[in-house]
């Protein structure tokens, strides 16, 4: 039995479930029908997150394998079981999952309207399918979980979704389902060519160098999609704009973690000799992305549009931390993907605080909003900040990781990397000028409300968590830190082994 | 002589003629009697196949092993529902006669005989059989011109393609000495190699067979088909005589043909990728809902055939897998479609389903289910046959076939998003009549199969893995 006692991930995977199917069976008029599903869903996504806080107290730092493990076979005969379980990568992303979802549950309140079960619903199956991926510990589980967040997703953007929302939502769809399929068939050479589907079997295999490159090139079709790298990026800008508010924060927060974690998850450990191989097209991907997209986002007429390509520029410096194959950069690489998760979460609701007001994110509507709204310009500057890595907040923890991992690969990298980040402060502090500063030019600005107690509960401890991670960043380091180096020195002894063999050039 | 293991088959025809001597002497409309009587039997059939122990019988004529009785059962399952979604809509539609359901259990009969068929005579009876019992279903509703039009297009292309397998057979025979598959699979090991005329009748016999199963390149009777017969007919059509035709695909080739495999392999990759890609690419511009499920169903054939192109007892595995998570999305489907019914008058534009989300939403959820299934994303049971003949192609080294597999399924994904769409996110038309029980009883069942496959997926698994072992036992 796992340390918790009771089935603790099983729990925190499929009670959404239990939650969608009490919302399914509410009856009565559309208004009670909605006031119940937003209360339920609510409650529901409380209780899986103080669930989900047992891993936090009984999390084991100091062992770099697997803890809660679940095993009930499934398909034995075949080498399929439903396993799950977490290790320090993946457990801060499961509360990061558990943790967002009341709080764009709390988010949409107000503004969804119609068809608002169907909303609630389509969160919850969300939930299931996003807590489900981080923890499975077999590729098959993870397969259907991976995939199974389109379907909610699509959902969401292409129902509640903006002007252009049906063109977004298949951009979405389309775009991840060609990356996954291939993923799938890469998931199947590995299944054939080991018989078995255990991850953690599966982390201490070793693949024939020959298939390496093609898995690799299978597993990055998905994950650079979904990360995204570019150029496979386009689709994100559009489904953000589109997106409903809380979509776009689930997006943005957990979905774009699917290509990180993968390729941290799968791509490094299982395939470290085509993964060291490739690692200068990752870098150069990486690059591109970090001060392409800087550029582009500086660019942007959308609030939204420009986070979205922020979110890129971001993904980036993720990419470079992970193939930098050492310890710092690693770190760094998860310390910004968890930082990211909750301030692009926090930026999006921002714009969803304007969006709820005024019906439009185009930046040239706004301007001169300090006036009207202080305490949303202080909230919106604290954000701001952080997204570019001010010290003090999770931002600067990741970067700077990230910069010393990539110090010590290239100099050159490290600089190009320095560039992006001077560029993400240009973009960000000229959206904030252009929203917040000037003077009213537009008169339906002067009866703008400031934030309602409503959003100050959701926008509270995202605040607290960005300060936490910023100046107390070890306790969320102290996490993953066993299981960062066990990567790290796995990954330099089977590369060096493979070195002696002479499968590689020195 | 061990004629007893065809009692599920005797059984069933005598029932059905039985039925039909009380069709014509009933005073009395017979025809929802007859409907009743013919689903009994139906499911008597079914308990009858369970229990009938394998075996040879009639001078090698007729075979009973795991693999018949796996796809029997699921062709009396595809019958079944068919049947019981064709009450309500023959009664609106003025069609109920009792000879409907005496057509489907004919039919019935003869897949039978063709997926218990050790012969090519035997083959060739069944499938006679059932392919004329479907050419007049298909003209059920004699006064409809489209009905009648499918119906004629349905029995000239049929014709042709029974000719060429009536050819195939005709060369093999004469080159092979023989039409019983065993013997045929012990010339074929002889020494000496195989004459090439015996690989242009095995070529001539594929051509038929494909037919059968509505791939690519005979495929083009499917969409005039599906939309000109009745609704019901082209639920049964699209279902039963699908398994049944890939059944007698998978039999004849890995049995008596097994030898050739190395011949027929690469003949059956570029039926399955033809007809994967055209499924995809084809049904893009349709906006009849039943043309789109012909198109639809012609690239659920390729998928199925990946499996045989493998040529691996998992290939065959895989390929069963698919036809019964195929059957039940299928009517599902058509469960759906056959609600699809305003003020009395049944409709078949898919943008007649307008924001039907709106106005039927436990309609639209079915639909939903049954179209993300079809586009293979998990956790439903498309993305599990997907997942199966996929397996096999890349076990079998078939890397562009399954490149190809996925990639058409995401240009599948598509047309499938669209209806999705059009349920979904559009402004909400007129709502649709009530539906009847029936209608809701299947789209249910059958939806939760779909949802839920992966929770009982292992025994369906096993029993097909079983059934794959004796073709190449």
């Amino acid at each position: 039995m796992n340390a918790a006692g009771f089935p603790v991930l099983s729990l925190i995977t499929f009670l959404p479930l239990v939650g969608g199917a009490v919302i399914l069976s509410i009856r009565g008029d559309e208004e009670t029908v909605a006031s119940n599903a937003r209360w339920a869903a609510l409650w529901t996504s409380l209780i899986v997150f103080l669930l989900s806080l047992v891993l936090w107290a009984k999390f084991n730092p100091s062992d770099p394998g697997f803890q809660f493990v679940e095993n009930v076979s499934w398909m034995p005969e075949y080498g399929l079981n439903y396993t799950l379980g977490v290790d320090g990568i993946s457990v801060l992303f499961v509360l990061l999952s558990t943790a967002l979802t009341p709080l764009c549950i709390l988010a949409s309140w107000e503004i969804i309207k119609r068809q608002v079960r169907e909303y609630m619903l389509a969160f919850l199956i969300l939930e299931t399918m996003m807590v489900g991926t981080f923890s499975s510990l077999d590729f098959i589980i993870f397969y259907i979980f991976f995939e199974g967040t389109l379907i909610p997703m699509y959902l969401i953007i292409g129902i509640w979704g903006g002007p252009r929302r049906i063109y977004s939502a298949f951009k979405f769809f389309l775009y991840t389902l060609a990356g996954s399929v291939l993923l799938l068939l890469a998931i199947l050479a590995i299944w054939f060519q080991t018989g078995t589907m255990n991850i953690p079997t599966l982390l201490s295999t070793r693949l024939p160098v020959t298939m390496q490159v093609w898995l690799f090139l299978g597993f990055l079709a998905s994950f650079a999609v979904k990360l995204p790298m570019w150029p496979v990026h386009t689709w994100l800008p559009d489904a953000h704009v589109e997106a409903p508010t809380a979509g776009s924060v689930m997006l943005a927060g957990v979905l774009l973690k699917f290509g990180g974690y993968g390729l941290l998850r799968f791509s490094v450990p299982m395939l470290p000799v085509a993964s060291s191989t490739l690692a200068p097209l990752m870098f150069a991907l990486g690059v591109m992305a970090v001060i392409y997209t800087s550029f582009v986002a500086l660019a942007q007429e959308d609030m939204k549009k420009l986070i979205a390509y922020s979110s890129v520029a971001h993904m980036g410096i993720v990419t470079i931390g992970v193939f930098t194959f050492n310890v710092q950069g690693v770190q760094g690489a998860l310390f910004q993907m968890i930082s990211h998760g909750v301030v692009s979460a926090a930026l999006f609701l921002c714009v969803g605080v304007l969006y709820d007001r005024m019906h439009t994110h185009v930046i040239a509507r706004f301007g001169g909003l300090v006036y009207r709204m202080p305490f949303y310009a202080l909230i919106l500057m604290f954000f701001t900040l952080a997204s570019v890595g001010l010290p003090g907040t999770s931002g600067f923890v990741g970067e700077i990781l990230v910069m010393i991992g990539a110090l010590q690969v290239n100099f050159w990298l490290a600089l190009l990397l320095g560039t992006g980040m001077i560029l993400s402060v240009g973009y960000m502090l000229y959206l904030y000028r252009r929203v917040i500063f000037g003077t009213i030019v537009h008169a339906d600005l002067k009866g703008i409300l400031d934030l309602s107690p409503r959003e100050v509960a959701v926008f509270a401890p995202l605040v607290v968590l960005v300060l936490w991670m910023g100046i107390h960043p070890s306790s969320f380091t102290s996490f993953w830190a066993a299981s960062v180096q066990h990567i790290v020195h796995q990954h330099i002894a089977e590369v060096s082994h493979m070195h002696l063999a002479g499968m590689l050039p020195r | 002589m061990n004629w007893t293991i065809a009692i599920p088959e005797i059984v069933l025809a005598v029932s059905g003629m039985v039925i039909l001597m009380f069709g014509v002497l009933s005073r009395r409309d017979p025809s929802l009697p007859c409907n009743m009587l013919v689903l009994g039997a139906l499911l008597v059939t079914a308990l009858l196949v369970i229990a009938t122990p394998d075996g040879h019988a009639y001078g090698g004529l007729f075979v009973v092993d795991a693999f018949s009785r796996f796809v029997k059962i699921l062709i009396l399952v595809g019958a079944g529902i068919a049947l019981m979604l064709s009450l309500d809509y023959n009664r609106h539609e003025g069609l109920a006669r009792f000879e409907f359901p005496l057509l489907i259990l004919f039919s019935v009969v003869g897949m039978m005989v063709m997926v218990s068929a050790a012969n090519l005579m035997t083959l060739f009876l069944g499938l006679e059989l059932q392919l004329i019992s479907l050419y007049v279903a298909a003209a059920f509703n004699r006064d409809s011109l489209r009905s009648s039009e499918a119906a004629l297009k349905y029995f000239v292309l049929g014709s042709l393609a029974t000719g060429l397998l009536l050819y195939g057979i005709s060369l093999v025979y004469g080159f092979a000495g023989s039409t019983s598959f065993a013997a045929l699979g012990a010339a074929l090991r002889a020494p000496g190699g195989v004459s090439p005329g015996l690989v242009v009748g095995v070529v001539f016999v594929i051509a038929g067979l494909v037919f059968e199963v509505s791939a690519v390149p005979f495929h083009m009777w499917t969409p005039d088909v599906y939309e000109g017969a009745p609704t019901p007919v082209t639920t049964f059509i699209g279902a039963a005589p699908k398994v049944a035709g890939m059944a007698l695909l998978l039999r004849t080739m890995a049995t008596p043909f097994g030898q050739l495999s190395m011949d027929w392999r690469l003949l059956i990759e570029l039926v399955s990728i033809g007809s994967m890609v055209l499924g995809a690419l084809a049904a893009i511009s349709q906006t009849n809902f039943k043309r789109l499920m012909a198109y639809s169903s012609i690239g659920h054939m390729g998928y199925a055939l990946i499996g045989l192109a493998a040529g691996t007892e998992n290939g065959l595995r895989g390929t069963l897998i698919y036809l019964v998570v195929y059957v039940f999305m299928f009517l599902g489907m058509f469960a759906g479609i056959i609600a699809m019914r305003r003020r009395g008058r049944a409709f078949e534009q898919i943008s007649d389903l307008s924001g039907l989300a709106r106005t039927d939403p436990g309609l639209a959820l079915a639909f939903a289910v049954f179209l993300f299934s079809m586009a293979g994303i998990p956790p439903l049971s498309g993305f599990f046959g997907k997942l199966y003949v996929f397996l096999a192609a890349v076990q079998a080294g078939m890397w562009i076939l399954a490149v190809i597999g996925v990639l058409t399924s995401v240009v599948g994904a598509y047309y499938y998003l669209n209806i999705v769409r059009a349920m979904y996110m559009n402004a909400p038309a007129a709502p649709i009549d009530r539906r009847t029980p029936m209608v809701s009883f299947v789209a249910a069942a059958t939806g939760l199969f779909t949802t839920f496959f992966f929770l009982f997926s292992g025994p369906i698994v096993a029993a097909a893995q079983t059934a794959a072992q004796v073709l190449f036992g």
